[in-house]
Parts: structure tokens; C-alpha cells; sequence
């Protein structure tokens, strides 16, 4: 099913008569790994969120090649702070299946399967409430990758991990890219950023101020705010 | 103080000789209060997962009612089941009045609104956790209920013990529609409220001292059988 181009056309998003992101005009193609960067409150969770269809559009449209219930059905999303439901690492991973109608025993099949991959594998019946930061952001990792989602949201996914559990994550997330998933995430981490994107997308106060290939931006942004950004100064 | 020792020495002697009429009794009790308590919680935990998922119009109105009806005085319960189920009354055909069934109906009616309310209290929490993710995964309303209700059930099952305690402690409503009558639908309650009508203070002590180990006895089994103080794994 062709889900890409997603085009976004005057999109926005407002709370309280204030702004939080828009309008955006964007267009994605089904390729590659797209990051979003941007300075903290500049609305990079709110787009994603948007994008993914779980926050609520106050103006403008958002349209997938497919009709928007396909496009639902072939996404999903990992926050910055992953959800535990209170059930085993192996339940949590195959509820995604048990959704969708799989059979009890079919989806924990699967789901020990992506546990493995993962790296979970020696603690399925663990609950996951009691996992480290890292094994949580695994689980949220293979929860999401357990539908095979056409396009994959990521909320700063490795905001409070160490170096090991970075890397690892990382080795997922370009593990999923080469299967063709399309990933769609934001970070602060620029090293991170350097290494998974291919396009970038700066966004500062709610709106997109640079959407180009990756290569290009971080050899010489065209905006002078993204140009203060990737220097590390404060930028607002 | 010798009427509380006169009733422990008699709450002792009619557990260690098995008294056939505290035996009758306290089944009774626990066949009306256990029934009485399923049926509330297949009606009051749907509902309370409902009230944390959906929004609605009168949403909040009916949270707010329905906490208020925590507080439903049960002899006012007792006497509107009663004019309901009289032979007069809308379902007096039925023959329902001065029976178990009675009892069971006016427990249920009492029931609900407290554990609906306790369970609505967790699960709105928890909707609050899980409310992005569901949503993101696409998930039905009812899957979201299900989900909230076999997540939440180690806090719900503390709002059917809630329930439990409530019921099995009750008197007034069951008094007006069970009558009291022997070998029929007298419980533990209401013998306790006979006895002390009596004078029978021993007596009706002895049975206070029996229902107060029941519900004792009944927390600590579900707890146990729950694990949930040591393992937590259920």
C-alpha cells in the first residue's frame, strides 16, 4: 500500500488561542529517515504528534497518499517517556497483535520473536513496569515494530539513556530503516541527528525554518537561526 | 466489658461447635453479599471504565451523581426496592419480596455507585498513562476498556473489597425487603440487630465478632489469593 507522499498544507495546531505549531507546509516521500531538531518548546513533539494523528488539528489539512484508516492502521509511535502497560514485556509487546485479532498465542509467538531482536528476550515474563530506562525504550521499540508499521513516529527516543543504550536503540532504528521503515523522529542528540538523518527539519517557534537533505544542512544551514542552533548558541 | 467477654466466649463456642443456625447464617450472608457483589461489579466496573474513556455531554454531572450516590442512606434503598417489588408495586407479580433475590437487588443498588466510583478514581489514572499510546495503536473504544479494566485490576479489586465490605456490613435495606425471617432470609446483620432488640447483648456480640472475622477472612483470601501484597504477578 502507498502510503507517502504525506502532505501537510497550512497545518496547525493551537491551545488556548495560542500557537503551538503551523502553519506547516510539508511534504514527505516515503524514503529515508527524516529528524526533526529544534531548541526545547520550539514544538518538535507537538508536529510529531500531529503528523501521527494523536494531536488534534485546529487549522489547515494533512493528507496521506492512502485514506486516512490505512494510513492509521500502518504507523506507530514512540513517546519520550515510553508507556508501561502493567502486564509482562512479552504482553506488552504483543498487544499491538492481540489488537488487530491475532490469536493469544499467535501474537506472544511473534512478540518473543521481536523480543529477541531487541535484546529482551531472557526476561519476557519480567513486568515491565520493573525495566531500566533502556529496556523500557527497547520494549516501547519492539511494541511499536511488532505491526511492521510502514512509517515509524520517535519522540526523542533516547533522551535519558546512556551511550550503550543509545547505540543499541540506534542499531534498531537503522535496522528498521534498511527493512523499509520509514522513520520519522525528533532529537537533541546532534550526533544522533548526524548520524540516522537524511533530511532535516528544523523547526523554531511552531514552524518549519529548514526542511532540506541532510548533507546539506549540517554543511552550511541556509537560516541564520539554524546556523546558531547547530553552533550551540541559544536560540529562540 | 462482661457483655464483650460474655460475647467473645460466645463467638468462640459457636465457631468451635459449628452452631447449625450461625452456619445457616453466615452462608446466607455470603451467598447474598457474594452474588450481590459480582453483579455490581459486572455493572459498576464497565461503567467506571467507561466514564474514564468517553467524553460526553453530561459526563462530569454523572460522575458527580454518581459519587453522590455513595452516600444513598440504605433504609431509603430498602423502602423504594420494597414499594418496587410489593405485591402493588410494578414487579409484585414476580413474588420477589421477602426473598434472597430481594436482598441481592437492594445490595446491588447500594453497591454499585461505591464501587464504580473507587474503580473510576484508579482507571482515570490510568487512562491518563495510557491515553496516547492506546490511541496511537489505533484502538477501539471498547479495546481501550478492556485494557484499562485487566491493567487496572489490582486496583479494582480493591474497590470490589470496598464493595464486599460495604455489603456484607449492611442492615437497613435488607431488613425492609428480607423481613428478617428465620431459616428464610435472616443474615448475619440483621440477626445481630434481633438479638439486640432482645437483650440477647452476648448473643448478638458473639455474631458481630463472627461477621467481623468474615470479612476479614474474605479480604485476606482474595488478597492471598491474588498475590498481590508478595508477587505481584497477576
Amino acid at each position: 500500500m502507498q502510503m507517502f507522499p504525506l502532505k501537510a498544507t497550512g497545518a496547525q495546531v493551537r491551545r488556548r488561542g495560542k500557537v503551538l505549531v503551523g502553519p506547516v507546509d510539508l511534504t514527505l516521500g516515503g524514503q529515508g529517515t527524516s529528524i526533526i531538531i529544534g531548541p526545547n518548546g520550539a514544538g518538535k513533539t507537538t508536529l510529531l504528534k500531529m503528523l501521527h494523528g494523536i494531536v488534534r488539528m485546529n487549522g489547515g489539512s494533512l493528507d496521506w497518499a492512502c485514506p486516512l484508516e490505512e494510513a492509521q492502521k500502518h504507523q506507530a509511535f514512540v513517546f519520550q517517556t515510553p508507556v508501561m502497560m502493567r502486564r509482562s514485556v512479552i504482553d506488552n509487546i504483543a498487544y499491538p497483535l492481540r489488537l488487530t485479532g491475532l490469536s493469544r498465542r499467535q501474537a506472544r509467538s511473534r512478540a518473543a520473536d521481536w523480543a529477541a531482536r531487541v535484546g529482551l528476550g531472557e526476561i519476557l515474563e519480567r513486568q515491565a513496569t520493573m525495566l531500566s530506562g533502556g529496556e523500557r525504550q527497547k520494549l516501547a521499540l519492539a511494541r511499536a515494530l511488532v505491526r511492521e508499521p510502514q512509517v515509524l513516529f520517535l519522540d526523542e527516543p533516547c533522551a535519558a539513556l546512556d551511550g550503550r543504550a543509545t547505540r543499541e536503540i540506534e542499531e534498531i532504528l537503522a535496522h528498521a530503516a534498511g527493512s523499509g521503515t520509514r522513520l520519522i523522529m525528533s532529537t537533541h542528540n546532534m550526533g544522533q541527528a548526524r548520524r540516522l538523518a537524511d533530511e532535516v527539519i528544523f523547526v523554531l517557534q511552531g514552524r518549519i525554518h529548514e526542511f532540506s537533505p541532510a548533507a546539506e544542512f549540517f554543511a552550511g544551514p541556509e537560516t541564520a537561526q539554524a546556523r546558531a542552533f547547530l553552533n550551540g548558541d541559544i536560540v529562540e | 466489658m462482661n457483655d464483650l467477654w460474655a460475647g467473645l466466649s460466645q463467638a468462640f463456642w459457636l465457631l468451635v461447635t459449628l452452631d447449625a443456625d450461625l452456619v445457616e447464617i453466615t452462608l446466607r450472608s455470603l451467598r447474598v453479599t457474594l452474588t450481590a457483589l459480582v453483579i455490581a461489579c459486572a455493572i459498576a466496573l464497565p461503567l467506571a471504565a467507561f466514564l474514564a474513556v468517553r467524553r460526553f455531554r453530561m459526563r462530569r454531572a454523572t460522575i458527580a451523581v454518581l459519587n453522590a450516590l455513595m452516600g444513598l442512606p440504605p433504609v431509603v434503598v430498602g423502602l423504594v426496592v420494597y414499594v418496587f417489588l410489593s405485591r402493588a408495586g410494578p414487579f409484585g407479580v414476580f413474588g420477589l419480596l421477602f426473598t434472597p433475590t430481594a436482598m441481592i437487588i437492594a445490595q446491588v443498588i447500594i453497591v454499585v455507585p461505591l464501587v464504580a466510583s473507587v474503580a473510576h478514581q484508579s482507571l482515570r489514572e490510568l487512562w491518563s498513562d495510557y491515553h496516547d499510546l492506546l490511541i496511537s495503536m489505533n484502538a477501539t473504544q471498547f479495546q481501550r476498556i478492556q485494557a484499562l479494566l485487566w491493567d487496572g485490576r489490582r486496583a479494582l479489586l480493591t474497590a470490589a473489597l470496598a464493595g464486599f465490605g460495604r455489603a456484607i456490613g449492611e442492615v437497613g435495606a435488607i431488613m425492609v425487603v428480607g423481613g428478617n425471617i428465620d431459616h428464610a432470609t435472616r443474615v448475619l446483620t440483621t440477626a445481630i440487630a434481633l438479638e439486640t432488640g432482645k437483650g440477647e447483648f452476648a448473643m448478638a456480640l458473639g455474631l458481630g465478632f463472627v461477621l467481623i472475622a468474615l470479612a476479614i477472612a474474605v479480604n485476606l483470601a482474595i488478597h492471598w489469593l491474588g498475590r498481590t501484597e508478595s508477587e505481584g504477578r497477576w
